[in-house]
């Protein structure tokens, strides 16, 4: 049903950006959130059977959709609460409401591509896309952040596709041209090691400004940032995946060959460093949305390590991105609420939430719980597995260091949100703050009470996807 | 014949390193569009006709004519300063380039592979190299267009080597540097430079922690 919902995807896409009634486009997002949730259902159904040739529902992407379905709700959600705060032009809500829909559709159809090139397609889609939505608020600033995100960003896919040149004169050697990933996979011995590394430097580079990883970072933090709320969050949760799965699906490959031990070590220097870089700018950052997007590089980091490890980590590493994907979701649509009574993100000019919005405040420090993996949220038992994991396969070193890097995280983290809960402001007026209705927080207690409840008992055919999902990787 | 072609582009980029004006780096541009029209007509001579006549207008009326022809427009609709202003003396650039055509000289020796073209690789290598330096050593945003027009280029080279059995790749690069040279540069000429005269990276600093 890809091609459907691909043809489906861009009529609503076309109409959103065309039409200019406010009713009309909710309408039309509706519609569109239904036919996702129809096709995922219907993925669902039919696992692991290769549909048009270059789509395969297989475990992971199976997961991931169905997070970006359950996530895209609560996102239109919000941005619909976000329209009726602010006064924007139908033009405006018009693009941002297209570009929403097309950076789901096209994340969805990524997650389920079973062709390396018709991935990066779909990659590219949502650079564009996200671009649009970052730059909704046509200031300055927004400007600077798109800049460097499109900038960065194409560099970075650049950086995909000579990967993927260098991958095809490998598999051109053992006189092939197919480069799907499940060719790719049963091929993957007989690979020319010298092009399968090059090709791996370049496609590793070009995923991590979409993963959050060190090298390429940088324009994902400034497009956090300046994105709106709801935007932010799909950017922070769903896009990230994206450049996780970019590079899984070559660890797979990689994993088959004698190249894997070279591999672990660059994506373990990668992680370890990003942890650190997250961790320095954490101590330092004064904007608490910029603080939530150096934790995701943080999250990110800890993942990586868990393919690092391997073992149980491989099982770990997915559970993690997954429950960091609602944690930081549920996050980013609080931060609209904050933004909303104190008109500014920085942490000098917030405080005693606890007092202007109750609902609000229980759900910052829920969110504070979570995102530092704390128990009972299911972060913790994911990232305690990663730990373990490292343990078990001697990166002593690295774990000590790792955990290190990860207590000053939660005092950096613990010291803003207790601020932004408890301490007074300074200068602020109180006369005109907004009334927020608890209603809008209740989709973040929803999210934040899934981890919770999928890290202590998590459904059986959770645990068999992932499991699933990680079957071609040696223990 | 390509050979000579190949260190001709080559030629050309060390002459990147030193050119001073913004309009040399247009002009370098635009013949290195007509270097790779010539080799991709003598490289991919077997490639069916529909596709080779794509990638040649590709050449020729994209990198050759309409993107030299819109920098040469965003510059004197702006008025930009002619120089390149880079941070380090063109001495100094000069040989970093030298030095990274050498160092992927040497990179490409250790390669055993007799399928391969090694000057195709040597160039495209060097220069996806060099525009990365050009992106790091200048100030002004739009030669950091032209830096990643430059990586496009080498991209392309890449793609020629491999062209003849995948025209596919041939194909998406293409339309990769389509899509993405119109997105920079529309976002370029449209926004930028509306907002801010005389584009330089340090009015692009807010963002920072």
């Amino acid at each position: 049903m890809t091609v459907p919902y691909l043809i489906g995807a861009f009529i609503l896409v076309s109409s959103l950006f065309l039409n200019r009634n406010k009713k009309l486009s909710y309408f039309l997002v509706a519609v569109f959130l239904i036919m996702q949730w129809i096709f995922t259902v219907y993925e669902y159904q039919h696992k692991n059977i290769e549909e048009f040739g270059y789509f395969v529902p297989n475990a992971i992407g199976l997961l991931l959709l169905i997070t970006i379905s359950i996530i895209s709700i609560p996102a239109f959600y919000h941005s619909f609460i976000y329209f009726t705060k602010h006064n924007d032009s139908d033009k405006s809500r018009s693009i941002y409401l297209a570009a929403m829909v097309l950076l789901i559709a096209a994340l969805s159809l990524a997650y389920l591509s079973n062709h390396i090139g018709l991935m990066w397609v779909f990659v590219e889609l949502t650079t564009f896309s996200a671009s649009a939505l970052i730059y909704h608020r046509r200031n300055l600033r927004s400007l600077e952040g798109t800049w460097k995100y499109i900038f960065v960003c194409s560099i970075s896919i650049t950086f995909v596709f000579i990967g993927i040149l260098f991958l095809s004169i490998a598999v051109q050697e053992v006189g092939h041209a197919n480069l799907t990933y499940t060719a790719l996979l049963s091929k993957a011995t007989e690979l020319n090691t010298f092009w399968l590394r090059l090709a791996f430097i370049f496609i590793f580079t070009g995923y991590t400004a979409k993963l959050s990883l060190v090298p390429m970072f940088t324009a994902g933090i400034d497009a956090k940032d300046k994105a709106p709320s709801p935007a932010g969050a799909l950017l922070s949760s769903v896009l990230l995946n994206i450049g996780f799965l970019g590079i899984f699906r070559f660890y797979e490959i990689i994993a088959q060959t004698s190249l894997l031990l070279w591999t672990n070590h660059i994506i373990l220097i990668a992680s370890v460093s990003s942890i650190f870089i997250a961790t320095v700018y954490m101590v330092k950052v004064k904007n608490i949305k910029r603080m939530f997007a150096y934790s995701s590089m943080e999250h990110m980091g800890i993942v990586m390590l868990g393919i690092v490890a391997g073992g149980v980590g491989y099982y770990a590493a997915i559970l993690h991105l997954i429950f960091h994907s609602f944690v930081k979701a549920g996050l980013f649509f609080q931060m609209g609420q904050i933004y909303r009574i104190f008109g500014s993100k920085s942490i000098y000019d917030v405080g005693n939430y606890f007092k202007y919005n109750i609902t609000g405040a229980m759900v910052v420090l829920l969110a504070f719980i979570s995102a530092t993996a704390m128990p009972p949220s299911g972060m913790f038992i994911s990232e305690f597995m990663v730990f373990r994991s490292l343990f078990e396969s001697h990166y002593i070193i690295v774990l000590i260091f790792v955990l290190m890097l990860l207590t000053i995280i939660i005092w950096a983290f613990g010291k803003n949100m207790f601020k932004l809960l408890f301490s007074p402001p300074v200068n602020f007026v109180e006369e005109n703050i907004e009334k927020i209705k608890p209603i809008e927080s209740l989709s973040q207690f929803i999210l934040f009470g899934l981890v919770i409840y999928l890290g202590i008992n998590p459904p059986q055919e959770m645990i068999d996807l992932i499991n699933e999902a990680v079957k071609n990787l040696p223990l | 014949m390509t050979n000579v072609l190949l260190i001709t582009y080559l030629m050309s980029l060390i002459y990147l390193s030193i050119a001073n004006r913004l309009m040399s780096y247009v002009q370098i541009l635009a013949f290195q569009g007509l270097l790779l029209f010539a080799s991709s007509f003598i490289e991919l001579a077997e490639m069916n006709p529909i596709n080779l006549t794509f990638v040649l207008l590709e050449t020729i009326v994209f990198k050759t004519i309409a993107v030299p022809l819109f920098l040469r427009y965003t510059i004197k609709q702006n008025n930009f300063s002619r120089e390149a202003e880079p941070y380090l003396p063109n001495f100094v650039s000069l040989i970093i380039v030298t030095s990274i055509i050498v160092i992927t000289f040497l990179l490409s020796n250790m390669i055993e592979d007799i399928k391969l073209n090694k000057v195709y690789f040597v160039t495209a290598l060097s220069s996806l190299f060099v525009g990365l330096y050009i992106i790091g050593s200048r100030k002004k945003i739009i030669t950091h267009v032209m830096g990643f027009l430059i990586i496009e280029n080498g991209v392309f080279i890449l793609s020629l080597a491999v062209g003849n059995e995948m025209p596919m790749l041939v194909n998406s690069g293409i339309l990769l540097d389509l899509f993405i040279s119109v997105l920079l540069l529309g976002v370029f000429l449209n926004k930028i430079g509306d907002v801010l005269k005389d584009v330089d990276v340090n009015q692009l600093r807010n963002l920072k922690d």
